[in-house]
């Protein structure tokens, strides 16, 4: 029934019918690249999250004047012996001024940290098995090596998390709002279609039609129509995310998050259409079944 | 069994188009209902097949009081009752053999099924050769036999026809209600509204006859 070419109810030449196609596509295009945002932040911050999560970074400051204190090498080396007789401690490696030169050069030239009146401070990477009490941790090291601080990245961390919750909580708006609108669009087009064909469908409930028999000619027609918007919505959220992973690949030093999307999640993508398609139906349903309710 | 019981119908705040109907045809039986045309025919013939509900009184159909019908029953019992409506109602969309199975369709009948019936029934009509003809093709005459065809193809309990005689010459005025006869003669029980009194007096049916709403003259029918 519901792969029936012909329908009992002539809704194919109606102009709704046209416009529903368009409506569904532009709804489906914008859920797309929603739900590819939202994948997208997801899977940058999961990255960013699994390479910091176990890491510390040890940062020992200079402390230029302060004659009352072991000059700077020996604060590393009294750091990196307190690390590496932490237990839970699995790797404590000083990042060598070249390293450092590296890390400033983006913000202050490639020379800057050569310069001998900079205060450059050392930095240790630490590498944890999960278990360490950091802020015992980190009061040993002060007592052992002045200036020294510990960076567990706790704040960048829930920083990093909040952000990628925002982006998925605004995508997820983003297709509730655009769901709301598909919706009102499916019952403006049921409606429509109802009023246009009002005699046809009350001969079929006067010839003994169940209010399902009519609602399906309704699901049927809005499912293809669905079907092909969505399709054709998400063809065109899938070139616009090519263009702009194109558009992405030329920038240098980028910051943006990186556009590349793995194969399982094109295939994502393919929930809005069938999403749309679902909803659509389902909604054509309960607006024909509830319009048919006014018939003896 | 068909009983109306002190039945009336108006039609929103007017006046009452049906007043005090009330009649019983026994199964399988065959009237004519007559009438000046305004009489109340066709609104008597929307009650039976269940377009309207009555404003008063009741109604028995088919054994079934209609009153006490769920909305969900109702399909059921309407697809028992065959239709021919005054101005054929066929879907100008769909060819005569798609028209003539609609009622088959709605009932579940497998498409082969339904299709091998619906040609052996437009072929008793005469429209063998009109399978896949559009309505809007067809003659007056020939969308008649196929509303005929559509409204006897799952062969109902009950059938009524408004005006059947309306729109066609007196020879295939007569041929229609001869294949009516044919369905009465299988058991089915027939109610054929017209006001074409020389064409009906060649056949020995009753007549229930209306007059500005009143159900008057009984002739054969219990009362």
């Amino acid at each position: 029934m519901l792969l029936r070419k012909q329908y009992d109810v002539p809704l194919a030449r109606d102009p709704s019918s046209r416009f529903l196609v368009w409506i569904t596509l532009l709804m489906s295009y914008l859920a797309a690249l929603a739900l590819a945002g939202a994948l997208l932040v997801g899977e940058m911050a999961a990255r960013w999250d699994s390479g910091l999560a176990g890491g510390l970074t040890v940062q020992i400051a200079p402390l230029p004047g302060r004659t009352d204190v072991p000059p700077l090498t020996a604060r590393v080396e009294a750091a990196l012996t307190v690390l590496r007789a932490t237990p839970g401690v699995t790797r404590a490696d000083p990042l060598g001024t070249d390293d450092a030169a590296r890390l400033l050069e983006p913000w202050l030239g490639p020379d800057a940290a050569k310069d001998p009146s900079l205060p450059v401070p050392r930095l240790i990477d630490v590498v944890t098995d999960g278990t360490v009490d950091t802020p015992q941790l980190a009061r040993r090291l002060e007592s052992a090596a002045p200036g020294a601080t510990l960076d567990d990245h706790a704040a960048w961390l829930a920083d990093l998390r909040a952000f990628a919750r925002s982006v998925v909580l605004a995508a997820l708006g983003i297709v509730a709002v655009v769901s709301g609108a598909a919706v009102l669009a499916v019952v403006f087009a049921v409606r429509a279609g109802l009023a246009i064909h009002h005699n046809v469908v009350q001969l079929l409930h006067l010839m003994g039609a169940t209010d399902r028999y009519v609602s399906r000619q309704f699901e049927s027609h809005v499912l293809g129509l669905s079907l092909r918007g969505g399709l054709a919505g998400v063809a065109l959220a899938a070139a616009t995310l090519l263009g702009l992973q194109h558009a992405a690949e030329g920038l240098r030093a980028s910051l943006l998050p990186d556009m590349n999307m793995a194969p399982w999640q094109w295939a994502t993508l393919l929930v809005v259409p069938a999403a749309a398609a679902l909803l659509a139906v389902g909604t054509a349903r309960a607006t024909v079944l509830r319009t048919l309710e006014a018939l003896p | 069994m068909i009983r109306f019981e002190n039945v009336g119908l108006r039609y929103g705040t007017g006046t009452e188009v049906l007043r005090d109907v009330s009649f019983t045809l026994a199964p399988g039986s065959y009237h004519f209902l007559t009438g000046a045309s305004g009489a109340g025919k066709s609104s008597l013939l929307k009650l039976m097949y269940l377009a309207h509900r009555p404003s008063r009184g009741l109604i028995t159909l088919l054994g079934r009081d209609v009153a006490r019908l769920k909305r969900t029953e109702l399909p059921a019992l309407r697809r028992q009752i065959g239709v021919v409506f005054q101005d054929f109602q066929l879907l100008d969309h769909l060819s005569a053999l798609d028209n003539v199975a609609l009622p088959l369709r709605m009932a579940g009948v497998a498409e082969d099924d339904a299709m091998e019936h619906c040609v052996e029934i437009l072929k008793w009509v005469g429209l063998g050769n009109h399978l896949q003809a559009k309505p809007s093709t067809l003659s007056g005459g020939q969308q008649q036999r196929v509303a005929i065809a559509r409204a006897v193809i799952n062969r109902p309990r009950l059938l009524l026809a408004d005006e059947p005689t309306g729109n066609v010459d007196d020879g295939i005025g007569m041929r229609l209600l001869y294949l009516f006869e044919e369905l009465y003669k299988l058991g089915t029980t027939v109610v054929i509204a017209t006001h074409n009194e020389a064409l009906i007096r060649r056949f020995d049916h009753p007549h229930l006859h209306l007059d500005q709403g009143r159900l008057h003259l009984l002739s054969g029918a219990a009362a």
